[in-house]
Order: C-alpha cells, then sequence, then structure tokens
C-alpha cells in the first residue's frame, strides 16, 4: 500500500504543477513511513519540502495556498498529532468554501497515518473519523486496499472539497499487486468485496480484510454466509448500496476500531433503523473498540475487533430468529 | 494579573535588552520629527481622507448596531492610522489577511462597507465582497488566520509572483501558538509576508501586560530571526514608511517582518461590551489627545495642503458612504433558506441534497401557511 500511495502522488504530482506535499519528515527522508520517498528529488523542494514541527501551522498554511489556487496534500505524521490542528481543520477547513460563499474551495487532501494494530506508543493509534465526519464540510476517506489507495488517493487530490484521508498503518506493508495507475469505483461509492445472503458485515479501512478473513472462516467453519461491504468513505456515505446489502439479508453488523460511544457505528445504525425498519430480521450491532483509551502494544490485540469478536456478534444477529 | 496598561512605553522587566525606537515621523501635534516620506500632495490628502472616511464609516457602524439594525459591531476607532497607513503602502494584487476590526484597511483596499455590514448584520459570516479586493474573509478565531497569511506568501513564492501578503493580529493574539507557528515558518521559508500587529493595548479586559513578559511585541521577532519594528500606530505616515520598507523587503526575497504598530482601542472590544468595568477613562482621554486624524489634519493645515472647499467636498463623499451603507443595512431581508447548504461542499454529499430538500420543503409549507 506504501507503493500505491507513492505512485499517487508522484502521479498527482506529474499532473497537476499545482500540486504540493508537504509536512514533517516527508522530504529528506521521505516520510517515516516512507509514503513520499523521493518526491523532493523528483520534483524540487518547492513541490515537495519538510516542515517545522507545528501541525496546527502545516495544517494553517496549506489552507493560505489553497487560498491562492495551489492543492496542497498535507502530511501529519500520525493521527494522534492530528489534535494540535483540530483549530485549523474545525474552524477553518471545513468552513472557509461556506465563509466565502463558494469562492475559495479548499482543494486540500490531509493525509492522516491512522489507526492501530502495528504495536505503536500512544497517541499512534487513534481513530479520528468521528471528529471529523461530525465536522460539517469535510470529506472522510478510508482505503482499505493498496488498489484503493492508490485510485482514492487520486480522486481525493482531484476533489475541490477538503477531504480527510485516513491511511490504515496496518495494511501499509500488505502485498498485493496493483496495475500502475488503475482508477478503481469512484469516490463516494461503497463496494461489496464478498456476496453473502446471512449477515452483512459494514466496514472500512483496515477492517475490511479482517471481515473477510471472518465471512472465509465462517463459511468454512460454520456454513454461514457474510455479505461484507467497504465503506471506502464515510462521507460522501453510500447508504445506497449498504441499503440494497441489508434489505437482502436482512441482517447487519458493524464494524470499526473506534470507540463504540457515538462513533461510526452508531450513526449508520441509527439511520438504517430510520430508513429500513421493515427489512431488519435482528437489531443492527456493533463490533468495536471500547471506551477506553487506545491500550498499550502488549494490549491492543485484546481491545481490538478481530475475526472472533465479528463472530461472536454474527453469531447474536443470526440468533434473532423468527 | 490585572495591572494597569501602560500607556506609552514598553513593559519594564529586569532583562539586559535595550528599547527599540518607536518610528514616528510626526508628533502628537502633527510636527515632523522625521523626514516625511516623499509622498504627493494627492496622496497625503488621500490619506486624511480614508482615516476620516473610516471613522464615520465606523461610527455609523455602531449607530446602526445600536438601532438593531446589526447584531455585533467591533470598533476600529483610535487604529486608523496603523489601519489605513499600512494597507495604502501595498499593491492591489497584495493579499490581506484581517481578522475583524480593520474596518481601515478595508476602506483603503476598496472592500464595500455593505460587505462588512453583510458579516454584522448575521447574513453571511466573513462578509461579502473581500476576495475580488484580494482580501481574505475576516475571521474570528484569534490570531488563527497568521497563518492562512503565511501559507499564501508561501504560495506567492511557488507561483513566482512578487506579491506580499500581509497578517493583521492584535497584541491578544501575540499570546497564541498559531500566531508563534506563522512567524516561526515565515522565517524559516523566507515567506513575502508581513506581520502587522496593531498593538491597541487590551485584549477585550485583559491589558497589554497580561499578555507578555517580552521588552515588546516588536522584540519578539528577534527570536524568530526576522526585522522587528515599532512603530507610532496613530502616525499615519510612520505606518505608511514602515510597511513600505517592510513590503519592498518581502518583494525583493529577504524575507517577513513584524511590525509592532502602537496604537489603542478607543472604543469597547465590540458594541456588546463595557469598558468602563476595566479601564480608567482617564487613559482613553490620554490617548484621545494623539488621535491619528486630527494628527494628519494638522500637518496638511500646516502645510496648506488642505482647504475648507476640501473639507466640503469630504463632508459629501462621507455622506454619500454612510447613506449607501444604511441602504444596503437598514431592514435587508434574511438570505434564503438554500443558502445554509449551498456553499458547504464543491460536491455535496447525497445526504445534504436530502437535508436542503427537507428544510426547503419546511421553509415553504410555513411561508405559504
Amino acid at each position: 500500500m506504501v507503493q500505491a500511495l507513492n505512485a499517487a502522488l508522484r502521479d498527482a504530482m506529474h499532473d497537476d504543477d499545482r500540486v504540493v506535499v508537504f509536512g514533517e519528515d516527508v522530504a529528506r527522508l521521505g516520510g517515516v513511513f516512507r509514503v513520499t520517498e523521493g518526491l523532493a528529488g523528483e520534483f524540487g523542494e518547492r513541490r515537495c519540502f519538510d516542515t517545522p514541527l507545528a501541525e496546527s501551522a502545516i495544517v494553517g498554511i496549506a489552507i493560505g495556498m489553497a487560498v491562492r489556487g495551489l492543492r496542497p496534500v498535507p502530511e501529519i505524521q500520525f493521527d494522534g498529532f492530528s489534535y494540535p490542528a483540530v483549530d485549523q481543520i474545525v474552524s477553518h477547513l471545513a468552513k472557509y468554501r461556506n465563509r466565502s460563499q463558494g469562492q475559495l474551495s479548499m482543494p486540500i487532501t490531509l493525509r492522516l497515518p491512522s489507526f492501530g494494530g502495528i504495536g505503536s506508543p500512544e497517541h499512534h493509534s487513534e481513530s479520528t473519523e468521528t471528529f471529523w465526519m461530525h465536522t460539517a464540510g469535510l470529506k472522510v476517506v478510508v482505503p482499505g486496499s493498496a488498489a484503493d489507495a492508490y485510485s482514492l488517493l487520486r480522486e481525493s487530490i482531484e476533489c475541490d472539497d477538503p477531504v480527510i484521508y485516513l491511511e490504515p498503518k496496518r495494511r501499509y506493508w500488505d502485498k498485493e499487486t496493483v496495475p500502475v495507475g488503475t482508477r478503481t469505483e469512484p469516490l463516494g461509492q461503497a463496494v461489496v468485496r464478498r456476496a453473502g445472503h446471512d449477515v452483512t458485515v459494514l466496514t472500512y479501512g483496515g477492517l475490511v480484510g479482517t471481515a473477510l478473513q471472518a465471512a472465509e472462516a465462517a463459511h468454512r467453519t460454520r456454513g454461514w454466509s457474510l455479505e461484507v461491504v467497504d465503506l471506502r468513505s464515510l462521507v460522501p456515505l453510500d447508504f445506497e448500496t449498504l441499503a440494497r446489502s441489508i434489505v437482502s439479508t436482512g441482517r447487519c453488523v458493524l464494524l470499526h476500531e473506534g470507540p463504540r460511544t457515538l462513533g461510526v457505528g452508531a450513526e449508520i445504525a441509527a439511520r438504517i433503523q430510520e430508513e429500513l425498519f421493515w427489512n431488519l430480521e435482528a437489531p443492527v450491532l456493533r463490533v468495536t473498540g471500547f471506551d477506553t483509551p487506545y491500550p498499550p502494544a502488549r494490549l491492543e490485540g485484546l481491545w481490538l475487533p478481530g475475526v472472533d469478536r465479528l463472530l461472536d456478534t454474527v453469531e447474536r444477529s443470526l440468533g434473532y430468529a423468527e | 494579573m490585572n495591572q494597569p496598561s501602560d500607556v506609552t512605553g514598553p513593559v519594564e522587566v529586569d532583562a539586559p535588552v535595550e528599547d527599540l525606537e518607536l518610528v514616528q515621523v510626526l508628533d502628537i501635534d502633527g510636527v515632523p520629527v522625521a523626514p516625511v516620506p516623499g509622498l504627493d500632495p494627492d496622496r497625503l490628502r488621500r490619506l486624511y481622507e480614508l482615516m476620516v472616511l473610516t471613522r464615520e464609516l465606523d461610527t455609523e457602524f455602531v449607530h446602526l448596531q445600536r438601532q438593531g439594525q446589526l447584531a455585533l459591531y467591533p470598533s476600529c476607532r483610535g487604529q486608523e492610522g496603523a489601519q489605513v497607513g499600512a494597507t495604502a503602502a501595498l499593491r492591489d494584487r497584495d493579499w490581506l489577511f484581517p481578522q475583524y476590526r480593520e474596518l481601515g484597511a478595508f476602506v483603503t483596499r476598496g472592500v464595500d462597507p455593505a460587505g462588512v455590514g453583510a458579516a454584522w448584520r448575521g447574513n453571511r459570516h466573513g462578509g461579502r465582497g473581500f476576495v475580488e479586493r484580494s482580501c481574505a474573509p475576516m475571521s474570528i478565531p484569534i490570531g488563527t488566520h497568521a497563518l492562512h497569511a503565511v501559507g499564501a506568501a508561501m504560495a506567492a513564492q511557488r507561483l513566482g509572483e512578487d506579491s506580499v501578503t500581509v497578517a493583521f493580529v492584535g497584541d491578544g493574539a501575540t499570546s497564541t501558538g498559531d500566531v508563534h507557528e506563522a512567524l516561526n515558518f515565515a522565517a524559516v521559508f523566507e515567506a513575502p509576508c508581513v506581520f502587522l500587529v496593531q498593538n491597541n493595548h487590551w485584549a477585550i479586559s485583559v491589558p497589554l501586560t497580561g499578555q507578555l513578559r517580552a521588552r515588546s511585541i516588536a522584540h519578539k521577532a528577534i527570536g524568530y530571526g526576522m526585522p522587528g519594528v515599532r512603530v507610532d500606530g496613530n502616525d499615519v505616515l510612520a505606518c505608511w514608511a514602515v510597511m513600505t520598507e517592510a513590503a519592498a523587503r518581502a518583494r525583493s526575497g529577504r524575507g517577513p517582518t513584524l511590525i509592532e504598530a502602537v496604537t489603542y482601542r478607543i472604543g469597547p472590544h465590540t458594541t456588546s461590551d463595557d469598558p468602563n468595568r476595566y479601564r480608567d477613562p482617564d487613559e482613553v482621554a490620554q490617548w484621545a489627545a494623539r488621535d491619528p486624524v486630527s494628527r494628519l489634519r494638522r500637518y496638511l493645515e500646516r502645510c496648506r495642503l488642505w482647504s475648507t472647499a476640501a473639507d466640503d467636498q469630504l463632508a459629501e463623499d462621507v455622506r454619500r458612504a454612510r447613506r449607501s451603507l444604511r441602504a444596503a443595512v437598514v431592514d435587508v431581508p434574511d438570505p434564503p433558506p438554500g443558502d445554509l447548504f449551498d456553499h458547504v461542499f464543491a460536491d455535496p454529499p447525497p445526504d445534504l441534497r436530502r437535508q436542503r430538500r427537507q428544510l426547503t420543503d419546511e421553509w415553504e409549507r410555513r411561508t405559504r401557511g
């Protein structure tokens, strides 16, 4: 996935002179995850540069650059370090277009290496998507595969709205063959990754792989048929695709890493019961992280929702018989 | 930290730091104390007219608020010299990033005051008609827009322009993290950016002494590695001169400058504030005597550059401007409900389109019924 993201940045910078990439350690080092490797050398320090260590400034200068017509792609090194930039993101990035009555768009893609599962120290494994979803004016995109990582990043950079681009760190080193420069389904469209007829599993990012693994295991050992839907973007949310799946299965389990209370699952579950009440055979259930701070590395395996917790919940859903 | 503000001098600290000289062209009686910048008579008169126009429109805004036509208004009374002088020293394509007390800058740049009124009436966040004048919409969260100015200046570098970007902030803003980050980034990237700090001595109720322990705001520039200039903010010619120099420096690729314009907020923080609760009226009177408008007036009269006929013409211009502002603000209908949704996204998500339809339906039912 790292190579796919790198290729997306390189192709975007090649196709559009207005694209600039910056952040902490992105130029000389090529990023702590090497996502920006080689860009400074290829495009020069005007297009890809290291900044001083200040996240609010990284987002703040991106906004000023967008006012003057550039398409900045700043990186915040880790999810947990986006918090110093919350004022810039919430007060300005999300509101600037509205404040200027559409005169000034914010075509900024803010890349955030995100989520847990890689044994990091504190503040390096946060799920921040709920904050951004709750902030009007932001798009929130979460690729789950290398192919999507390339395509969705290209589309995010081309998009005139600000995009918070959450990269699942645990998939950074997944090996996957991706045809060079290929676009997948458009941003805003959810994709059924595995068809099934018993229960719909809705998820995104790094857990798409987990859900597919669980679906395979459930099929092999229990004979259950799970349909796995990859949301791909949380704003816009492709409710049509997920509704179609739920109408066909009658059961839905939501899977995400972030804490349960007011998480993405809460919002989607609320909407499902509002709009699909008569199609449901069972309550919409959630498989999530706990309402605690993200745990230290030795405990994250216990905390993170995985195949077992997902299948336990699927079993509960199936337990609601007619 | 509720010490009285120091009216004229820098904050007293026990540190071996030399004072920065306060740049002044005219003393408070309008008598030159330094070489007067080489402005032709028309431009000198124009500076005076812009200050008068600013003050009169500012007064009109306060009246409109008192009459219930505006939700709120932050007066810039007393700060006309800093705002008009600094803005007049710039080119039309130089970008301004204002806070919200910059009527003098808007008037000088040619932003329609009605667009400013749209913000304070509560019709449109940020105002209207700013971007067309290379001016960012007004920004409320203190100090945050200084970073936008730096980003815009860095964009100008990348676009190969020789434009300059100016961030307008106040003394209170210099305490924020974003202003620190902005100064540091501007210095590191040698951004063609000028920071105009209007030190008006009060951040709502907190005096300057409650904001910093540095010798002065301009002294902070030393730590960032850029020039720091202290200028008499009530001396429009001095403000014009220091901005001219800072802008030339930025334009020629020599990086940012921090200007501290020492001035005073004569009015309340906003029309909702009562400054009698926290400051001494004698202090206000002392500063009123240092008024930037009458100072230039005295100089013009001394040089025989101002006539009674000019007064009549200016009075007529002021009447017309006030009338046109009133017409654009008084009893203006509220914006339509679609305004709530139409500019949030360039490409709105489907659910937001649905919510827009819901509100439009509600509104139509209500207005019909």
